[in-house]
């Protein structure tokens, strides 16, 4: 049997394959919020304590669920392209870099909407809000420094090292923003133990992260595609493909 | 191979004491960071006390950044920076020649100047030595984790703001730490578990910073 590994990892034979994916993930999307957010909103009971504000968590822990998981498959991506040389790799990290710090972003905004009723504060110096925090600061660098390098065989090489770099801080700086915490004990409220929760909750959270995790596979494709399209401009199936368009 | 080594370490020591210049910026500009904390805040002993240990990590935090863009930038520009590229030498070594004197040239100077002036913010006596110490565990990890971002933006447009982007996010952790051991020594407690953890970062970043620059080096030159 010889198959052939490496088939799709040419953007040539990917990006085709790419586009038949893209309707699939975003109609998955699709169905999985709206099934979601009908769980969440209609059938999960309303919390004794917290009231109808706690229904932010859908979206927010998803968001910060994925705003971690995307980090690491990027760097997974870009060491990948940096041990194998392999461009798509590369495209694949930087396709997924905008998703991730919005992500991260979405769920800063909605954790602040959730404590200005629940905390009485838009922001706390909590442990997992700075690392958050943090994190989005570790997707801005990336995104900058890839733009800001014009070459581009030389800018993935570059944006893959500081991911790779970031990836093994991340643990540390958790930590230490963990233990900081901890010491500076004060007007800080801690989340503490999550609330036992009810499955309907439960299912509707998940069905959620599904959603993200879908959308998170179709944007990314979708972005891949345009920068495949940008950076082989001038090879000659990005000619026929144009060709064959207008 | 130790003749390679102390020949970069000391040509880039007689280089910054040519130019004096250099290591002056670096010092003015912490001293004049963390003077303008107290025109800001107030004279109140007590309240300068409670910040100093943060501020003074912070100044010297963007200190050292400033000066990281000449790291690579001058022997880049002059071509020597690729002789290093084809020694046989492994370049992961000679680029901790270069941090080392990056560290004494930018980071020695800050550790013995923040006791003047953590006299300044009121800090009482053991808690200057303390920082001192601090200063002198932690600074080393700044050169190191900073010759990443300066090898990363070489020779980018912009480099100076970018550098700051990818290089204060990774600072966290010797900053908390740095800082915290000093809050600790200020409150009665020891700041001992502090200075471990910060010689921790140190030592982690000796051993992985060098050959993290070494490939980002090899990136951005070729």
């Amino acid at each position: 049997m010889n198959i052939n590994w490496f088939k799709y990892s040419s953007p040539q034979t990917f990006y085709p394959l790419a586009g038949r994916m893209i309707p699939w993930f975003a109609w998955l999307a699709a169905v999985f919020a709206i099934v979601g957010l009908y769980i969440s909103f209609a059938i999960a009971p309303t919390d004794f304590q917290q009231g109808e504000a706690y229904r932010i968590i859908f979206v927010h822990v998803p968001a910060a669920w994925m705003s971690m998981v995307i980090y690491i498959v990027m760097a997974g991506w870009a060491a990948f392209g940096l041990a194998l040389n392999a461009r798509l790799s590369a495209m694949m990290a930087q396709a997924l870099a905008p998703t991730g710090a919005i992500f991260t972003f979405i769920a800063l905004v909605t954790g602040s909407l959730w404590g200005k009723p629940m905390w009485g504060t838009w922001w706390v110096w909590d442990a997992r809000l700075t690392s958050e925090l943090i994190l989005l600061f570790l997707y801005l660098g990336f995104i900058a420094l890839q733009s800001s390098i014009d070459d581009t065989r030389r800018a993935d090489r570059a944006g893959a090292l500081l991911a790779l770099v970031g990836v093994v801080n991340v643990p540390i700086i958790y930590f230490s923003v963990k233990w900081w915490n901890t010491l500076h004990q004060g007007s800080t409220i801690s989340m503490g133990a999550a609330p036992k929760m009810v499955t309907t909750m439960l299912i509707g959270m998940l069905l959620m992260a599904l959603a993200f995790w879908m959308y998170t596979i179709a944007v990314a494709l979708m972005r891949v595609r345009c920068i495949m399209l940008e950076r082989e401009r001038s090879s000659e199936w990005v000619k026929q493909l144009s060709g064959a368009n207008s | 191979m130790n003749d390679a080594w102390m020949t970069v370490l000391r040509r880039d020591l007689l280089l910054a004491l040519r130019r004096r210049s250099d290591v002056a910026t670096t010092l003015f500009f912490f001293l004049i960071v963390s003077s303008l904390f107290p025109l800001g805040i107030g004279p109140e002993p007590a309240v300068l006390s409670s910040i100093a240990p943060g501020v003074l990590w912070v100044a010297a935090l963007l200190a050292g950044m400033l000066s990281l863009t000449r790291l690579f930038a001058t022997d880049f520009a002059d071509g020597s920076l690729e002789q290093m590229l084809l020694a046989p030498q492994p370049l992961a070594l000679l680029v901790t020649a270069k941090i080392l004197a990056h560290w004494i040239v930018c980071g020695l100077p800050v550790v013995l100047l923040a006791p003047v002036i953590g006299l300044q913010y009121a800090l009482p006596n053991d808690a200057l030595l303390v920082l001192v110490l601090a200063l002198l565990l932690g600074t080393p990890a700044l050169s190191l984790i900073g010759a990443i971002g300066a090898a990363l933006t070489l020779g980018v447009r912009g480099s100076g703001l970018l550098i700051a982007l990818l290089v204060l996010p990774l600072y966290i952790p010797v900053l908390i730490f740095g800082a915290g051991a000093v809050a600790a020594s200020q409150h009665g407690m020891s700041a001992q578990a502090h200075l471990s953890l910060l010689a921790a970062c140190s030592l982690l970043s000796l051993v992985l910073a060098p050959m993290a620059t070494a490939a980002a080096l090899r990136i951005s030159v070729e």
